[in-house]
């Protein structure tokens, strides 16, 4: 019989245009005759923060001293025009996902991991539960064009609200939640059927552009009297101008997410194909912010691919504030775990692939609403899981800046980096490693 | 009867100034020259009445308050309303009563496009004629258009019930002329009574969702 791990072996040639991945997706097109949906994030290989590295200290740069001297990871966020700005204690924050998408388990969790830590949770689109509000300390409340949940009193009773423009999955596109997560609790935030497909809107219902969002900022500092700082969150695209117009909207914080960002329900097609990377879309977010000369005032979220303390390290030195998470937080809380490989297989797919967060069958009790899979998920056992994942992303964060001599790791800045690839290089904006070419810059090509 | 005039004080300190009631109080605001923002975000039973034509989300997010706009209405007047009463005794602009999940919206004159987009369960009552999409996406509430109805009036609604007495350019992706059942009518009855807007229920036509396009199948695909 064929071995099918190794084709080359009996002389078969996988095509490279038709392998057999786009054979399959070509095949079961034609069978359902419906474009594929899923969660996870881009899948394709990127130029990402892999191809990067640090210039640690030596002669030319005094290190500190790992177990000795100090390194700071305290963030402010919105302290523009709030008049409670958020203080995180680690620049690690959780991305925006909704009850819905997820379990009551599973959103409780990352509210009990994040304050573990003194960090932030969001909620997403589908409104904010009572559940989540207890166990998160400080909360940011999406405010989505779908308006699924939006009220004054969850308005008021957040820490922080975040406009939702775009996800880095799906800039341009709506949400989307399969009826059979629509249950009777999900149905009636949303004031919908139970079990329909929910489509949530991709615009705004009372605001086009940037003018526009500016009085709707307004209207929501009004209402809450000032008190919240208001987050812009956009899917990286045209980066340098959509944070220039947040900015100029009067945005406290610009939540920046790349294509390698999360999703709980889109078409495969999208996520693969509209967006760019967080690399590139990072630059232009601060090139767009020291332009207005507002870096650090404005702070910059960003998300897209964050999975350990280098990536959060180099995010920072870029210029970001913080960075957030969303599918790292539920691999930490037991997604894709090996423990339930044999039920992966039986819904055609395995532990370290699974990406069906529409089907609601998740068998790690996190993308689902069935009540017998949300138990599978202790959210106190989870919600540690989640803590412990965060406190090594800001370690490794804090190892990396000491060796690059920072007593913060705010301090961190592209000069500490050097590229690995031409490709990663131009989008990052720094020099290739041994040289001081970054191409597109300084009379390069 | 308190009284604030805009042309010597700030929307914050008026607003900053309703947001501490917390009883019934009648409020007269003058010269509000299309500020925004305007008695947005009250909570109490407050009878509001501004005295000239005001910009954009007036009233937003309301709760319990009675508001009255003496004049023309800017973009998202009673936006995400959750209970109370908004009145606009002139036009309003695009996007009135957007997401109101409860409460009535009155507008005496005509509405712009996308009256009522997103409704969540109020009731909105438009003396006269609306404007393109209007009840997009309508999940739940009622929306009554005494005059007609702009291009694909009702686009992709989900429960809302939409009563019109002329004419509609046309209808949206999904949503159909329904029987006007006597329930309806009562209904009908009841909320142009409550508005105070005189008109023969009984020539009005319902709207509401075909219910084709609840689940996402190929076969539907150019309906979108």
């Amino acid at each position: 019989m064929e071995n099918r791990s190794q084709p080359l072996s009996s002389g078969l040639r996988e095509s490279a245009t038709f392998n057999r991945h786009v054979i399959h997706e070509i095949q079961r097109a034609a069978q359902t005759g419906i474009y594929d949906i899923r969660g996870w994030g881009a899948k394709r290989s990127l130029p990402h923060f892999d191809d990067l590295v640090f210039l640690g200290a030596s002669m030319s740069r005094y290190p500190l001293e790992g177990y000795r001297e100090k390194c700071e990871t305290g963030v402010i966020l919105g302290n523009r025009f709030a008049s409670k700005p958020l203080h995180l204690d680690i620049p690690v924050t959780i991305a925006g996902m909704s009850f819905g998408s997820l379990s009551g388990s599973a959103k409780e969790a990352l509210g009990r991991g994040a304050s573990e830590v003194g960090t932030s949770t969001t909620t997403g689109d589908g409104g904010m539960t009572d559940e989540e509000r207890a166990h998160s300390k400080m909360l940011v409340y999406q405010y989505l064009p779908s308006r699924y949940g939006m009220n004054p009193h969850d308005l008021r009773r957040a820490d922080a609200i975040e406009i939702v423009l775009g996800q880095g999955a799906k800039p341009g596109g709506g949400g989307m939640l399969l009826g059979q997560k629509i249950s009777d609790r999900v149905a009636g935030m949303r004031t919908l059927p139970a079990g329909i497909d929910q489509r949530s809107a991709c615009r705004h219902p009372d605001w086009t552009g940037p003018d526009d969002l500016e009085i709707k900022i307004q209207e929501l500092r009004e209402i809450t009297d000032w008190e919240k700082p208001i987050y812009i969150k956009v899917g990286a695209s045209r980066t340098f101008y959509d944070v220039t117009l947040a900015v100029k909207s009067g945005a406290d914080v610009v939540v920046l997410d790349g294509m390698q960002g999360g999703t709980g329900a889109t078409q495969d097609v999208f996520i693969e194909h509209v967006g760019i990377p967080t690399l590139p879309a990072l630059r232009q977010a601060v090139e767009a912010l020291s332009e207005l000369g507002m870096h650090r005032k404005v702070q910059l979220i960003v998300s897209g691919g964050i999975r350990n303390g280098a990536d959060v390290a180099k995010a920072l030195a870029m210029g970001a504030d913080a960075v957030s998470i969303g599918t790292a937080a539920l691999i930490a809380l037991g997604c894709n775990s090996p423990q339930y490989d044999a039920e992966y297989q039986k819904l055609g797919s395995a532990a370290g692939f699974y990406d069906d967060y529409q089907d609601g069958k998740d068998p790690a009790g996190i993308t689902t609403q069935d009540p017998e899979l949300a138990a599978r998920l202790d959210p106190v056992e989870g919600g540690h899981r989640l803590a412990n994942y965060l406190r090594v992303l800001t370690m490794e964060a804090q190892t990396i800046a000491r060796a690059c001599g920072k007593s913060h790791v705010h301090n961190l800045e592209p000069e500490d980096l050097a590229a690995l690839t031409i490709e990663s290089a131009a989008m990052a904006g720094v020099p290739i490693a041994g040289t001081d070419w970054i191409p597109g810059k300084r009379g390069g090509f | 009867m308190s009284t604030f005039d805009l042309s010597k004080i700030s929307v914050r300190e008026l607003n900053q100034h309703l947001h501490q009631l917390s009883e019934v109080n009648d409020i007269d605001i003058l010269e509000p020259r299309g500020a925004h923002a305007v008695a947005c975000g009250l909570t109490a039973p407050l009878n509001v009445s501004i005295r000239g034509p005001v910009g954009y989300y007036c009233a937003g997010m309301n709760e319990r308050a009675t508001v009255t706009v003496h004049g023309n209405a800017g973009t998202g007047v009673a936006e995400n309303m959750m209970s109370g009463e908004v009145r606009v005794l002139g036009n309003a602009s695009q996007s009135a009563g957007a997401t109101a999940h409860g409460g009535l919206l009155v507008i005496q004159g005509d509405a712009s496009a996308r009256c009522g987009i997103s409704l969540k369960g109020a009731s909105i009552v438009v003396g006269g004629s609306v404007g393109h999409m209007s009840a997009f996406m309508a999940q739940a509430g009622t929306l009554v258009i005494c005059g007609d109805a702009g291009d694909a009036l009702g686009d992709s609604i989900y429960e809302a019930r939409i009563y019109l007495r002329g004419q509609v350019a046309s209808l949206g992706a999904d949503c159909i002329e329904k029987e006007m059942r006597p329930e309806h009518l009562a209904e009908l009855t009841q909320l142009l009574t409550t508005a105070g807007i005189h008109a023969d229920p009984t020539i009005f036509r319902r709207y509401g969702s075909g219910r084709s396009l609840y689940h996402f199948h190929s076969d539907q695909a150019s309906a979108y």
